[in-house]
């Protein structure tokens, strides 16, 4: 039985199914919880619990989906290139907007995590949560985090901008198109992105941009904080 | 033979984002400087969109669905997790709330007050 795990073919069957799965139940009840990604990543983890299969056969399959994400990540630029035009004139409200809005996320990270008594290796762990997975983990190891945890916390944080995102803006009236699509990206990263460019070119080619420019922005501030607090 | 020529195209400018980051050792992870390498090659015309078209819609569809085997290997993490999940996930979604709305709210100041 084993062998036939210890196939790519097992990974990528349940992960596709999954998924479609997700996306059935979104369009069926209009439910925004029903993220696809949400759905296909918790029937997974329930499927490999209650059949006691380990994590390595999975990511047989697994990581032929996860190494397009580098790749994924390069052809971003594409959209980013159809909306130069709007970058160029908006270049420095964004630019203030995502550095503003990234200080503003660290600092509630730090603050939040000290009124909940969270370890301090934890809470370091905490800090590159909105940023890019790989720009996350070179971040969490430089201040003494844990990687993994930071990329589940990246991953939760990615998953909730992308259930929530759209529904937070219109909550706050942010309905700037430039606005929404920074806004969703420098808070949850590329997952909040798959979720921006349902909503339009704009908004995705704008998430897909403040990708990049929050992860840099971060890489700068982190120790910058750190060393001030 | 295009999807694949196509995907050559992109996978030669990640590679080359994975020589800069080696070689010069930066902070920036080598995706990320070969988006903004894309970028440049695109602006100058060196690429052209049709060049890279196909494998362009396919990766920008399917975007979601490369997250799952990250999302999934969340399992090796639940220990560590369950201890402190409240805190966690009380963290993750007042933070991510907070940095959505400052930086919206910032943009669409800014903008409204130049224009």
């Amino acid at each position: 039985m084993e062998e036939l795990l210890n196939t790519p073919y097992f990974g990528l069957i349940i992960s596709i199914l999954t998924f479609e799965t997700g996306i059935y139940l979104n369009k069926k009840t209009k439910l925004s919880i029903f993220n696809p990604l949400l759905v296909s990543i918790v029937l997974i983890i329930l499927l490999l619990s209650i059949f006691n299969i380990d994590l390595k056969y999975y990511n047989q399959g697994g990581d032929l989906l996860s190494f397009f994400l580098g790749p994924a990540t390069v052809i971003l630029a594409v959209p980013l290139y159809n909306q130069l035009e709007l970058l160029k004139t908006n270049y420095k409200a964004i630019l203030i907007g995502i550095v503003t809005g990234s200080l503003s996320g660290i600092l509630t990270i730090i603050f939040l995590s000290k009124l909940f008594g969270l370890e301090n290796q934890l809470s370091l762990s905490m800090i590159p949560k909105s940023v890019t997975t790989p720009i996350g983990i070179e971040i969490s190891s430089q201040i003494g985090g844990i990687p993994s945890i930071t990329v589940a916390a990246i991953i939760l944080t990615g998953i909730f901008g992308a259930v929530m995102g759209p529904l937070i803006c219109n909550l706050f009236g942010i309905k700037d198109k430039v606005a929404i699509g920074i806004a969703i990206g420098t808070s949850s990263h590329a997952v909040g992105t798959t979720r921006a460019i349902e909503l339009g070119e704009t908004e995705g080619a704008m998430s897909g941009l403040a990708i990049g420019v929050a992860g840099l922005v971060t890489v700068f501030i982190v120790p910058l904080i750190l060393t001030i607090l | 033979m295009t999807v694949f020529r196509q995907f050559l195209i992109v996978l030669v400018i990640a590679f080359s984002g994975e020589i800069i980051n080696y070689s010069f050792n930066t902070p920036i992870p080598g995706n990320v400087i070969a988006m903004m390498l894309l970028l440049i090659l695109l602006s100058w015309g060196v690429v052209k969109l049709k060049m890279i078209e196909k494998v362009t819609k396919f990766m920008l569809d399917h975007l979601a669905l490369f997250f799952i085997p990250p999302g999934v290997s969340l399992i090796k993490n639940l220990e560590q997790l369950k201890s402190e999940w409240a805190a966690i996930l009380t963290i993750v979604i007042i933070s991510t709330i907070v940095i959505m709305v400052v930086t919206g709210l910032t943009i669409q100041f800014i903008k409204g007050r130049d224009s």
